[in-house]
């Protein structure tokens, strides 16, 4: 898989803000202490010492991360599948159902004649016309509201936000019409739009153009938010993201475009509200979404050296929430960590918060971490915009902390 | 006001048989064309306008006095029932532009759209709503349209072709546009009305809207319905420019009488054959309403008393047509009186009726929430209720 992801500082993390764990000098003394205990067998047995960590990690997980093409043949089954990279599982997943339904319509900026600015829509418009893939101008407002009126007659319109960012100004249409139309008329009008678009932090793209809005979006009430993270999971969310009858907010990441993956031949729909398991373990549940996925596996690679069975949960669905997945997780390593890149506050972490300690609280053994991005704009140079998000190394020692 | 009339059955009858009053429900119910002048003439911008004579027959101009005394009726037992506090919350009125609703439904089917603001018990009732879902609806029952979960705001009918009922000012327009770029992309040859007020004509989403509505040719026709009073603003004091249906540079307008039911109609018969050859066109609806901007607001702290009795004195939309019925012989004052009369009747029994609807159940906060089936039903954000089955 594509490593996006920066390389993990081995210094400290920077001294920003109190919710992000330093590299304590004590926690590195308890690692040297472990080291010296860790007895690995042939068979993958962990000897164990005095520690209560090594006696939970009976089982050392000696492959850090399930690689794609393992889990793509679990998927598929005999056939290969073919490689390709995430934008064009997107194209291909909004090609598939463009023709599957003639209802299906795109609508943005520059989608039509450029192919997109991402080249989702690469093609597109040569194939099906200019009026399934409009260009519009640059009136998000407007074009926003124009895809919900359609939608309300029976077309299934899909609107693309050049950036997530720049959906800021339709952000009444989304929530008012968008949300509560199906609501207020008493279930006559349904909405089946979906609004995807890049967000997300790139590199140094400047404060206004590295939003993520999916931490505003969540409290509107009659929409649902997806996030992809992988080209498997993205084009099945996109197909199933315009089947839905829901409005559905597909949010993408800026980063994440280039990614390659082999992905099954057969037409395949994912489950919206669903999370994916990426790598079981024992001793705590990570949650994380979108890009922050990839630096949770690199740090996931060092937790397994380290002697740390971490479970990887990618939540994908962010508004619902999957708590059946979340829950039976947490019920199973009682510890919770969530890695995202949304802001501190009224982030979607803070939400998961609240809502695993509603619902499981007595199933936790330690107050749940949340690391996210600082409440920050995203600033040009570069360190500082390292600084901003949460980096693998912060997650290592957020793991440590919460195992201890 | 000036009428140039045929010489119709009707005026040959009443010679030679003044008593007898079933011969003239004869040619009441008669659809032998009257052509009628309107008030004023149209005034356009970027178009020829139409001519001022319309073509209407004794039983149109009978349902138009039967359908605007209906809704004056509904609008002034609405007041009373605020007043109550039996509605609550916000209540626009829309007693005055009666006929805009009407002259508009003249014209057009019920396949194509109409999407208004927040001014939109009338029209409603124009698309085929009753009265019950209306006062239940207003007064938050189960029967209402929206099954009493919309309020004033947002009543919709989707069999009728009434897309609602917008609570924020301006927000319809672009979804106006979109209901026409449906309809162009079906290319069924219906046409959207979208429908907007003097306030919300110097929003920027209008404009928006509009360049794509002409640039993609789209069958809208956006309607302002001018009463000149944003609120509490006079219009020259929000607009620079006024003349709204100019304001759309590019893209044709047209001026209309909006208190001249007859106008309404000719106007959009017009304005439809417009849109859905050459895309696009405005039109200004001159109208005015006499209750305040909503029952909050007493309507007479930015116009005075003497302005609104002027209006209705001398330009009330249900007088007009009166008169023309009257003039026309296709039914004397007793009538008109009794069909007022029955109006008030209906109306008494909707409301009576709908105060006996029960108030919505409990479970109901969270239907609709989400579209059942590739969603989820939702008790609160987080928790799910039923698994999703894929297709």
């Amino acid at each position: 898989m594509a490593a996006i992801v920066q390389g993990i500082g081995s210094t400290a993390a920077p001294c920003a803000s109190s919710n992000k764990f330093l590299l304590s000098s004590l926690g590195s003394s308890l690692l040297e202490k472990k080291r010296n205990f860790f007895v690995v067998r042939s068979d993958g047995k962990c000897y164990t010492g005095l520690n209560q960590q090594q006696r939970r990690a009976q089982n050392v997980v000696t492959n850090a991360v399930a690689t794609k093409e393992e889990k793509a043949s679990a998927a598929v089954g005999s056939k290969p599948g073919h490689e390709l990279l995430l934008f064009e599982a997107l194209r291909e997943g909004l090609e598939e159902e463009m023709d599957r339904d003639p209802c299906v319509c795109v609508m943005g900026e520059d989608v039509g004649h450029y192919g997109g600015s991402y080249k989702v829509t690469k093609g597109l418009a040569e194939k099906y016309g200019d009026l399934r893939v409009l260009d519009t101008p640059i009136a998000e407002n407007s074009f926003t509201g124009m895809g919900i009126g359609a939608a309300m007659t029976g077309l299934r319109p899909i609107v693309e936000g050049m950036n997530m960012g720049f959906l800021l100004l339709a952000f009444n249409q989304i929530s008012n019409n968008c949300g509560m139309l199906h609501y207020t008329s008493g279930g006559q009008f349904k909405i089946p739009i979906v609004i995807r678009g890049p967000g997300g932090v790139g590199r140094q793209l400047g404060a206004e153009h590295s939003q993520r809005l999916e931490s505003y979006f969540q409290s509107i009430p009659g929409i649902q938010m997806v996030a992809c993270s992988t080209a498997y999971n993205a084009k099945g969310l996109m197909k199933a993201a315009i089947r839905s009858d829901n409005p559905v907010i597909l949010f993408e990441h800026v980063l994440l475009y280039n990614l390659k993956e082999r992905i099954p031949d057969e037409e395949y729909v994912l489950n919206l509200e669903e999370a994916e398991m990426v790598r079981p373990g024992e001793h705590v549940t990570i949650l994380t979404y979108s890009r922050m996925r990839y630096h949770v596996m690199q740090a996931a690679k060092t937790l397994v050296n380290n002697g740390y069975d971490p479970e990887v949960i990618d939540i994908r669905s962010l508004k619902p929430f999957d708590l059946y997945t979340i829950g039976n997780s947490v019920k199973k390593t009682h510890r919770v960590l969530i890695v995202e890149e949304c802001m501190r506050t009224g982030g979607i972490g803070a939400s998961l918060t609240a809502a695993i300690n509603e619902n499981f609280h007595d199933h936790l053994d330690a107050p749940i971490v949340c690391l996210s991005s600082q409440d920050v704009p995203t600033p040009y140079a570069g360190t500082l915009e390292e600084w901003t998000l949460v980096q693998p190394a912060q997650i290592v020692s957020a793991v440590e902390q919460l195992c201890l | 006001m000036a009428l140039s009339t045929h010489r119709t059955t009707t005026a040959l009858l009443r010679h030679l048989t003044p008593a007898i009053s079933y011969l003239r429900h004869i040619s009441t119910d008669s659809t032998s064309t009257i052509t009628v002048e309107t008030s004023v003439p149209f005034t356009g911008h970027k178009i020829d306008p139409p001519s001022r004579s319309v073509d209407t027959t004794a039983q149109e101009l009978m349902s138009f006095f039967r359908d605007m005394a209906l809704m004056r009726r509904m609008e002034i037992a609405a007041d009373s029932l605020y007043k109550a506090k039996l509605i609550r919350g916000f209540c626009h009125l829309y007693d005055g532009q009666e006929a805009v609703a009407v002259g508009m439904e003249a014209a057009i089917t019920r396949k194509d759209c109409i999407i208004t603001a927040y001014r939109d018990h009338c029209i409603f009732l124009g698309r085929g709503g009753t009265l019950l879902e209306s006062f239940s609806e207003l007064m938050g029952r189960k029967d209402g349209c929206s099954k009493g979960k919309g309020g004033s705001m947002h009543f919709y009918k989707k069999e009728g072709g009434f897309y609602g009922g917008h609570g924020i000012v301006g927000a319809q327009i672009p979804l106006g546009c979109g209901l026409a770029f449906a309809q162009k992309y079906k290319n069924d040859e219906n046409v959207t009305f979208t429908l907007y007020g003097d306030g919300a004509a110097n929003q920027g989403q209008l404009f928006e809207a509009l360049n794509m509505a002409a640039l993609w040719d789209l069958p809208a026709i956006l309607v302002c319905e001018n009463n000149h009073y944003g609120m509490g603003t006079a219009e020259w004091r929000a607009a620079k420019s006024p003349a709204y249906y100019k304001r759309g540079d590019y893209v044709p307008g047209l001026k209309v009488d909006g208190m001249d039911a007859l106008a309404v109609k000719q106007a959009c018969r017009f304005a439809k054959e417009h849109a859905l050859k050459n895309g696009p066109i405005i039109l200004e609806m001159d109208t005015y309403r006499y209750h305040g901007h909503s029952m909050s607001d007493p309507g007479s702290t930015y116009r005075t008393r003497d302005e609104i009795s002027g209006v209705r004195q001398e330009r009330d939309p249900i007088e007009r047509v009166r008169k023309l019925l009257l003039a026309y012989d296709i039914a004397n004052e007793k009538e008109l009186k009794d069909i007022e009369k029955e109006a008030r009747k209906q109306v008494d029994e909707a409301i009576a009726k709908a105060k006996e609807s029960p108030l919505p159940e409990p479970s109901e906060l969270f239907t609709n929430v989400y579209v059942k089936g590739y969603g989820v039903e939702s008790f609160g954000a987080d928790r799910k209720e039923i698994r999703a089955a894929l297709p």
